[in-house]
């Protein structure tokens, strides 16, 4: 395995990883405003309160990786993708201030201003995320400079769309089942009886999304018969874990079923990356243009000297993270110091 | 307005406003570590009520200083794309081990600070502040690296990259080809090769040196410069609150404790800073001499060079409006600047013969002549100042820098001897008239808390204006390292929704931080309201002093 697989899959793992962990924060946003009274609405914020800003490191931490190892894909998307990234951006800063001014005025009008933009951040970068995704597997247009030729309305079509849709699904249900962890009585109750839709809504989206890629998306059909077996494992693994979630569900065990959806998220992770390896931005329709690992990267010396960085560094990351969730175990309990 | 006018503007605002927040919580994590050391070793739960108060304090600008920081990182890719793709093998490094070695740090531990009071015991939780401290530190040192790799590059060359195909045959960069089939090369350039506009699609910075490019000629200087007045900066919000606290004679005692620490921090940090800026200036002056021609206003390289301490640059134009030279109008110390550069203080008639260079001397000739071969003397002088920064403003901005840290540190001298002398807790003392001049002095305190904040902003301004026009010293221009995918039109819009949203948020947080200031810290020093783990400790042994609040 060369140093450019190698970061192919570091930089899949820190975005898989901001997947499984801001993924709830957002899914919980996303719930947000169909809770009622100001005492669920701060359980939920103090669900996530300790953790979602580590989680949004994630993302900060990936696109940090994404830089230093593939300078090429990391200028192509972002500038390609300026007016989505930059409503990106403004969804996550609404998200986090919202967090944090909440709960600081007991007006009405102040905390009912702030869940509102809790919610609609937390919707609005799920979807976007998902809309990004989407297009990286349906291919945008690129010259032979690798630059973006479109415009954001390129961006917006119906398979990136129907792909943020599912993205939202997906951490509405994940968002969902962390909640259920961490709280009790009756508001537990209640989002017990809330599975019952998060969860077939994102079975019926995922199903649909997993039968059609092939189908539309010709570079992916070619590999799909190529590397069938790989693929045919991940993706059985993560249809699996998808419908292990509802039993686990059902029989109450709700932190199995937590571990199942973060099971689905990371092999639906490893089916794309299959699917894609080694390119990283398909270029449509001059598919020559494509983005790849090898003419995308840094130097050997940088992803060389960047790995050591990576398998010091990211084990003890991963150490006091637990820590962290360790300590924050258990049900959440409203104090002084909660948002 | 043109989209690098947009896109530079859209960066300097967004990092400005971002600029604001991590160097109080920078400060401010330093004083909590202070006070939370402070507790362990006496168990005074007065120290308890201080830390409870400026974790919730720090907590809310640390919220707004990760909302804004991201942005950054995004903006590198979005707007100026081709230079993330000259630089990505250098410049990416820095910021992706921010990510794990400083952000995940501070957040995580964040948590423990922030929620983990009954969650944790006091040891733990003190670990946590030192970890938080830490992290906001070590994100200061690689985003420090990365900035001064941009001012004095090192540790790298440029190479061309070419595809070479398995038949041996080497192809332009943009030649589209089969992934697979080909392999890239780096060819090096000479050391001397200048970056001419079409290059930039395949010529590439490469890393030869990582320790080289990490420790390059700037980085310790303004590592050391940033930090400590991040350090000041957070101090003066302490210094500030607590000297609101005295004036309303609300939480004196825990006033009085925090105004000890502030002020004691303060001029430390203040008098370090003294040295620091003394170093860091020597280095612009031995690797930016444009820039230092710039911020003193120096036209014509001389010796007994002057040092300026207040004044006004305007630039010199022709008929035709080109700027050939600047007007210097200032109030100067003759010599100064010569024997600063020197950096021999034993010996100032010799040093204040040291030569500094002017702006009409610089670039050199020689360097002018490397980009524009064929032009004449004549041509060159018209040349020169298109290598200028924007004189007019670094030197204003640099002056002000320098005259705020003179406020400060006449402040925190003052509060020092007011407060061994005890008047300083005396706020309606008078000389017999009706003027209270430590009430004043308080009030003056007050509003100090700008005085750090508007040095950070002119100082930043200084290092970044005046490396224009270059984004890498003396490599690549700013106007080439746009995103070519972006239009203006995007970036007008974008820049306005962050300075809604901005405007909006800077409201919101000045609104929060004066509830939280009005609500003010416990006064319980009876040790009941604290954490059930906590107690056992305090009791155990602990020393219990109430020396801070006899004073």
């Amino acid at each position: 395995m060369d140093l450019n697989t190698i970061w192919f899959i570091l930089v899949g793992v820190l975005f898989t990883g901001y997947a499984m962990l801001d993924g709830f924060d957002l899914g919980v946003g996303s719930l947000h405003l169909f809770t009622k009274g100001d005492k669920e609405r701060r359980t939920l914020l103090n669900a996530i309160g300790p953790v979602w800003d580590g989680n949004e490191v994630w993302l900060v931490t990936g696109g940090g990786a994404l830089f230093a190892a593939f300078p090429e894909v990391y200028a192509t998307v972002f500038s390609g993708f300026y007016d989505a990234f930059m409503l990106l951006l403004f969804a996550l800063i609404f998200r986090a201030v919202a967090i944090e001014f909440r709960s600081k005025q007991p007006m009405r009008w102040w905390r009912n201003m702030w869940d509102i933009g809790f919610a609609l951040g937390s919707v609005l970068a799920a979807i976007l995320i998902g809309v990004a995704m989407g297009n990286i597997v349906w291919g945008i247009p690129l010259d032979h400079n690798h630059e973006y030729t479109g415009n954001f309305l390129t961006l917006l079509h119906p398979y990136s769309l129907f792909l943020g849709v599912t993205t939202l699904a997906l951490f509405a249900m994940h968002g969902n089942i962390y909640l259920i962890m961490k709280t009790e009585g009756e508001l537990q109750a209640k989002l017990r009886r809330w599975v019952k839709f998060t969860i077939p809504a994102f079975i019926i989206c995922f199903l649909l999304f997993g039968i059609s890629t092939p189908w539309v998306c010709p570079h992916i059909h070619d590999v799909a018969l190529d590397r069938f077996v790989p693929l045919g494992i991940t993706f059985t693994i993560a249809l699996l874990c998808v419908f292990n979630i509802p039993r686990e569900v059902h029989k109450g065990r709700e932190f199995r079923a937590f571990l199942s959806s973060c099971g689905a998220m990371l092999f639906l992770m490893a089916t794309f990356a299959i699917s894609v390896y080694p390119n990283m931005v398909f270029s449509t329709p001059y598919i020559q243009n494509s983005l790849n690992i090898y003419n995308g990267s840094s130097t050997d010396k940088t992803l060389g000297f960047m790995l050591i960085v990576a398998i010091i560094g990211v084990p003890i990351v991963i150490t006091y993270t637990a820590c962290v969730y360790y300590i924050f175990r258990g049900k959440v309990e409203l104090t002084d110091e909660s948002y | 307005m043109d989209v690098e006018i947009l896109s530079r503007i859209q960066f300097a605002f967004t990092v400005a406003f971002h600029f604001l927040f991590p160097p109080m919580t920078i400060g401010l994590g330093l004083n909590l570590v202070i006070m939370s050391a402070l507790w362990l070793k006496t168990r005074d739960p007065l120290y308890h009520n201080m830390a409870r108060f400026w974790t919730k304090v720090f907590g809310l600008i640390f919220a707004i200083g990760v909302a804004t920081g991201i942005v950054m990182e995004f903006e590198f890719g979005t707007n100026w794309a081709t230079y993330s793709r000259f630089v990505g093998d250098v410049f990416g490094s820095p910021l992706a081990i921010e990510g794990i070695y400083a952000f995940f740090l501070e957040s995580g531990f964040l948590a423990i600070l922030l929620f983990g009071w009954n969650k944790v015991g006091p040891k733990t939780h003190f670990f946590a502040t030192c970890m938080v401290s830490l992290g906001a530190h070590f994100s200061a040192i690689w985003i420090l690296v990365a900035n001064s790799w941009m001012q004095t590059p090192a540790g790298f060359h440029l190479a061309k990259m070419v595809k070479v195909t398995s038949d041996g045959v080497q192809h332009p960069y943009s030649t589209a080809l089969e992934p697979g089939t080909f392999t890239l090369k780096e060819i090096a350039l000479p050391e001397d090769y200048i970056v001419q506009a079409g290059d930039l699609d395949s010529i590439r910075a490469v890393v030869t040196d990582f320790w080289a490019m990490c420790l390059n000629p700037s980085t310790l200087d303004r590592l050391a410069h940033t930090v400590i007045a991040c350090w000041i900066t957070g101090t003066f919000v302490v210094i500030s609150i607590s000297a609101y606290y005295l004036l309303r004679k609300r939480h004196i005692p825990f006033a009085k404790a925090s105004m000890k620490i502030g002020l004691t921090v303060a001029t430390i940090a203040l008098l370090l800073q003294l040295w620091s800026a003394d170093s860091t200036a020597r280095g612009v002056a031995d690797n930016q001499p444009v820039k230092l021609a710039a911020i003193e206003g120096l036209a014509e390289s001389t010796t007994e060079a002057p040092l300026g301490v207040a004044g006004w640059v305007t630039w010199k134009k022709d008929e035709e409006g080109n700027i050939i030279g600047i007007n210097e109008n200032a109030f100067k110390i003759k010599g100064l600047l010569s024997i600063l550069v020197s950096g021999d203080f034993t010996d100032p008639v010799a040093a204040s013969q040291t030569e500094v260079k002017g702006l009409n001397q610089l670039p050199s000739d020689e360097f002018l002549l490397k980009r524009h071969p064929d032009a004449t003397p004549e041509e060159l002088k018209k040349i020169r100042p298109e290598y200028w920064p924007n004189v007019p403003i670094v030197f204003q901005t640099y002056h002000i820098m320098i005259a705020l840290w003179g406020v400060m540190i006449g402040l925190a001298i003052l509060g020092v001897v007011l407060w061994k002398t005890g008047k300083l807790w005396d706020i309606d003392w008078t000389l017999g008239g009706k003027i209270k001049p430590v009430k004043l002095f308080l009030w003056a305190l007050v509003f100090a808390v700008l005085a750090p904040q508007i040095a950070n902003q002119a100082g930043w301004y200084t290092a970044e204006i005046g490396r224009q026009p270059w984004v890498v010293y003396n490599i690549l221009k700013t106007s080439e390292a746009l995103s070519e995918a972006v239009k203006a039109g995007q970036v007008l819009f974008s820049l306005i929704m962050f300075m809604l949203i901005y405007a909006l948020l800077f409201a919101v947080f000045i609104y929060t931080l004066n509830s939280k200031i009005q609500h003010g810290p416990s006064d319980d020093i009876s040790g009941k309201e604290l954490p059930e783990k906590w107690k056992i400790l305090s009791l155990k042994g602990g020393r219990q002093t109430t020396s801070a609040i006899k004073e």
